[in-house]
């Protein structure tokens, strides 16, 4: 017991020294830089590729950085490239996507928070088994139902046309996209949505209604301004999810109202013609600008809106 | 107010009926009870039916032929290639994306410098779309300017790498598109999972003396069970889904190497008129989903029933 | 009909979830200008029964009775009540002007009329300088100063609290509990208050209602309640420490048990009895030292565990085999096994039948 004290005196003292560069370090941070460069070389690829020249691409590697830089093929791309019906680049397929995209987005977010505010605040009966079907038919494959949509499409359009006398349309106009994509956004947003508003405190729903507001009072007075973050969540998941979105725009538009993933498609799959990779690349790029910005932007709130999304109600 | 008045208002006073009770939260949810029948339940029954039935071009005349649809589907080898392609791309995009997103996960899990940026850098394929995904991988693997190319002229003249023109691995060169894209997503997911861990347990094996890797394995993960249900049921219906990738990087090819079932259903519903395939086939891709499906919300829905 | 000089009335309430019953064919009369306090543990049915006079839950059977007007089917907003939350509820993303002018804005008053309500309701409440704030900027006891002031402006003869200082911390509470008090005391309006502490309960209520499993036990007031707890579970549930309990026999108006014997000339029965009961004796009501020896029954216990609890200490020992807690002043000098001379009185005690836990 006497060696205590010398210990005192010699033994370790004051802050633990720590290695910066210990060999878990290393491990740890050198995967994570090889990981990091796996993820980030085909952006890489296809941004050099992008700006290179083809006789530049017939030659060198692909990832030896542009000798000379051209943005020709980015303009090529936006507005001269072929999809075997037209040569107006993809341009076009922008502007689809774009008036695709407002109402899209738009309706599916209204009708789905509208009703995850009446499954948590105003149920009915059978309101949940309503929301079961929802959430089980997230996972039904859309091939299984994507054929008698048409047909509803079909006949419910082209009755609204002959009724008003005009020549209103749903299969193969953005409009009939809007209802197809508002369906098929309906049970990750009604459970976003759902969830969100469960999380709201009961009490200020029974506050509100002692303060005699109704059932929109509600929604657009107490219920809409506390959810905004859960909102912008919603917002990014839909404009991310529509702007993707290639299936349902070959199956429900027609090649004048192709949104742009279509587009590009058919530009670069293109069998006509010589293969112009670099147009190619920009125009990939290009497509991908819209949800890249928005992931980059938006950071931990995209991040938030997957894991939301995908935790189970 | 009088005691007389309050009578005449109490008999005044008709109970709302049932019905009408909340009208404004009724009508709001019917767009929402449509969806749920007309759709998700309808339109399956639909195409179920349709199944068993011999319809070329709709609308024409239906006629009842049992099975006949699925025995014709199953012995196209279209159909049986696609098949083959889906479990192979399946068990190996399981497998991957969830040992890949858990190491990723953990690495990051262990409190690192630029947490953010490194997780911002994996998630971003998911933000873009499957075309894009696979016109970027096909450049990439193109055989004669490609990642190929670039190393034989680094001088390795006899490496082959050319999944894109190679009819037998053609399904991997789709993997590594598809884990590029998608590891990140589940990377979050169980990253997600792993921070909702009582923080707790983490000193218990640190005073315990457990090194990091097992705690991970055989504490964390155990712990992790629900977060990993959650993932492979989403990574699954993912894989059933896979459609765009396959169109933009491969188009089905070379020849039909590459098909996969979603592709298989649209071509044969809208390509090659064949709707009576087509139905049989989605039906199949149903009946698949089902196989994951029921597992599933047994252990989840049905396990609370009896705790 | 109901009587008009009652300003709330339940009327054989009824309510079930599915198969659950949780209130069962309740009748509670309350006065004008009343303070009535629904007391119970978590479970009881209290809340739910607040809510139902709220007209936020659709009852299953009976009728509600607001100012002598049958309000069963009305709304909410339409019941002449205000209602204050546990949780305050406030609405975050308005300030407190905004919180309390809501509900008169949704009425549709003209303007001066709202800013006038609302400027008298501060005035009374002391918030004055808080009306342009937001409810996440405000300390947990000025918000629910807010949420009174919120059920103050609707000005309405029935105000509803549901555990509205369960969420401070003590000294906040017993400050807000006297503030009620004096706002009952200046307003005079009848108020409905739920909760699950006794103290409250006690100092608050002109009469308290305790419940259990959607059942009344006993309506009355705080002392009546106190002194002469209608069953044994009022009993029980009243008081902290608990009453002491015994089980016995009685039998030529004598309660026995194990050596224990007390004669019970000075209880007040309600009809003579034979046979098993409970016998309750509250821990204060027990005398100690000299003062036992007035008592009908005297003995010596040993402490066996001593709790100072400053104003006064608690002292646990053992009676006729039974744990037996007593209260004895905070100054007193004991220590654990020290012998204590201890002793009651038939007036002081509880009987309780064994086999219908009525109080006999």
């Amino acid at each position: 017991m006497g060696d205590t004290s010398t210990e005192m005196m010699t033994g370790p003292r004051g802050p633990k020294k720590r290695r910066v560069m210990s060999s878990n370090n290393i491990i740890i941070y050198g995967t994570l830089a090889l990981v990091c460069l796996y993820y980030l070389l085909p952006l890489y690829v296809m941004i050099v590729t992008s700006l290179k020249g083809m006789p530049e691409i017939r030659l060198g590697n692909i990832f030896s950085p542009p000798v000379e830089v051209t943005f020709e093929p980015w303009v090529k791309a936006w507005s001269e490239a072929c999809t075997g019906i037209n040569c107006e680049g993809l341009s076009r397929g922008f502007s689809n996507s774009v008036k695709i995209l407002i109402p899209s987005v738009f309706v599916s977010i209204a009708v789905a928070s509208v009703s995850g505010y009446a499954l948590v605040n105003w149920r009915f009966k059978g309101s949940e088994t309503f929301f079961t079907i929802l959430i089980f038919g997230a996972f039904i494959p859309y091939q299984v139902m994507i054929y008698p949509i048409v047909i509803i499409l079909r006949e419910t359009g082209g009755f609204i046309g002959d009724v008003t006398g005009t020549d209103f349309r749903l299969m193969g106009s953005i409009w009939g996209l809007v209802i197809v994509h508002t369906i098929f956004g309906m049970p990750i947003l009604t459970l976003l949505f759902r969830n969100y508003f469960t999380s709201v405190p009961d009490e200020l729903f029974k506050a509100a209604r002692v303060d005699g507001a109704g059932f929109w009072g509600i929604y657009f007075k107490i219920m809409l301004p506390m959810s905004l973050p859960i909102f912008v969540v919603a917002m990014i998941l839909q404009v991310t999810g529509i702007w993707n979105d290639f299936l349902f725009g070959v199956i429900y538009t027609k090649p004048e109202t192709y949104p742009m993933t279509v587009q590009l498609n058919n530009i670069v799959n293109s069998v006509q013609g010589v293969k112009e990779y670099n147009v190619n690349m920009a125009a990939t790029l290009l497509t991908g600008l819209v949800p890249l910005t928005i992931y980059f932007v938006s950071g931990r709130l995209f991040v938030r809106g997957i894991a939301a999304g995908a935790v189970k109600g | 107010m009088s005691s007389t008045d309050a009578g005449q208002l109490d008999t005044a006073m008709k109970r709302p009926p049932r019905l009408l009770k909340n009208l404004a939260a009724k009508f709001a949810a019917v767009p929402m009870v449509l969806i749920a029948l007309v759709i998700f339940v309808g339109c399956t029954i639909w195409t179920i039916y349709h199944s068993f039935t011999r319809s070329r071009l709709l609308p024409a005349p239906e006629k009842w032929v049992g099975l006949e649809n699925y025995e014709r589907l199953w012995s196209e080898s279209r159909w049986l290639i696609s098949i083959e392609n889906l479990a192979i791309y399946g068990f190996f995009s399981l497998i991957l994306s969830l040992s890949i997103g858990f190491i990723l996960a953990a690495l990051l899990d262990r409190k690192i410098r630029f947490e953010n940026t490194i997780r911002t850098i994996i998630l971003y394929p998911f933000a873009l779309s499957f075309v894009v995904t696979g016109l970027a991988w096909q450049w990439i693997l193109n055989p004669q300017l490609g990642l190929q190319n670039v190393v034989r002229n680094w001088g390795w003249e006899t490496f082959t790498f050319d999944p894109l023109n190679n009819a037998e691995i053609v399904i991997y060169g789709i993997l590594i598109a598809g884990i590029w894209q998608g590891s990140g997503f589940v990377m979050v997911l169980l990253l997600a999972g792993m921070r909702g861990i009582d923080e707790d347990i983490w000193k218990a094996s640190r005073v315990e003396g457990i090194p990091a890797w097992k705690t991970y394995i055989f504490i964390v993960m155990p712990m992790m069970r629900p977060v990993f249900v959650t993932a492979i049921v989403i990574i699954a219906s993912g894989i059933i889904k896979v459609y765009d990738l396959v169109v933009a990087q491969t188009s089905g090819g070379p020849g039909i190497a590459s098909e996969v079932p979603a592709k298989y259903v649209i071509e044969k519903m809208f390509f090659s008129q064949n709707l009576g395939l087509g139905f049989a086939a989605s039906t199949m891709m149903l009946l698949s989903v089902l196989i994951v499906l029921i597992p599933w919300a047994y252990l989840e829905f049905g396990g609370k029933k009896n705790g | 009909m109901t009587d008009q000089k009652f300003s709330v009335s339940v009327k054989n309430l009824d309510l079930r979830f599915g198969s659950l019953r949780v209130l069962k064919d309740l009748n509670l009369d309350i006065h004008e200008g009343e303070f009535l306090v629904l007391l119970g543990s978590s479970g009881c049915g209290k809340s739910t029964l607040l809510n139902c006079i709220a007209g936020l839950l659709d009852i299953t059977d009976g009728q509600i009775f607001i100012k002598g007007k049958n309000v069963t089917w009305a709304e909410p907003s339409e019941r002449g009540i205000g209602m204050v939350f546990q949780s305050y509820a406030l609405y975050p993303q308005m300030t407190v002007e905004g919180n309390m002018s809501f509900g008169l804005k949704n009425a549709r008053l003209p303007k001066a009329e709202i800013k006038e309500r609302v400027d008298r309701a501060a005035e009374v409440l002391q918030i004055e300088p808080l009306m342009k704030r937001k409810p996440a900027a405000l300390s947990g006891g000025q918000r629910q100063r807010v949420a009174i002031g919120r059920a103050l402006v609707r000005d309405v003869d029935v105000f509803l609290f549901d555990e509205p200082l369960s969420n401070l911390d003590a000294k906040l509470r017993a400050d807000l509990r006297v503030e009620l008090k004096q706002l009952h005391q200046r307003i005079k309006n009848t108020m409905i208050y739920v909760t699950h502490d006794q103290v409250e309960a006690m100092t608050l209520a002109d009469r308290i209602a305790i419940m259990k499993d959607g059942l009344i036990q006993q309506l009355a007031t705080p002392e009546e309640i106190y002194n002469r707890p209608s069953n044994l579970y009022v009993a029980d549930f009243i008081g902290s420490p608990a009453m002491n309990l015994f089980k016995g026999e009685i039998a030529n108006n004598t309660f026995s048990l194990d050596g224990l014997s007390l004669s019970l000339d000075g209880y007040d029965f309600a009809a003579p009895f034979t046979g098993t009961a409970w016998l309750g004796i509250r821990p204060e009501h027990v005398a100690i030292g000299e003062n036992a020896a007035a008592a009908d029954v005297q003995m010596d216990v040993t402490a066996e565990v001593v709790d100072p609890l400053g104003s006064d200490t608690l002292v646990l020992a053992h009676v006729a085999g039974e744990r037996f807690w007593l209260r004895i002043s905070g100054q007193a000098d004991t220590k654990q096994g020290d012998q204590i001379r201890i002793g009651f009185s038939a007036r002081d005690v509880s009987l309780f039948d064994a086999a219908t836990e009525a109080r006999l």
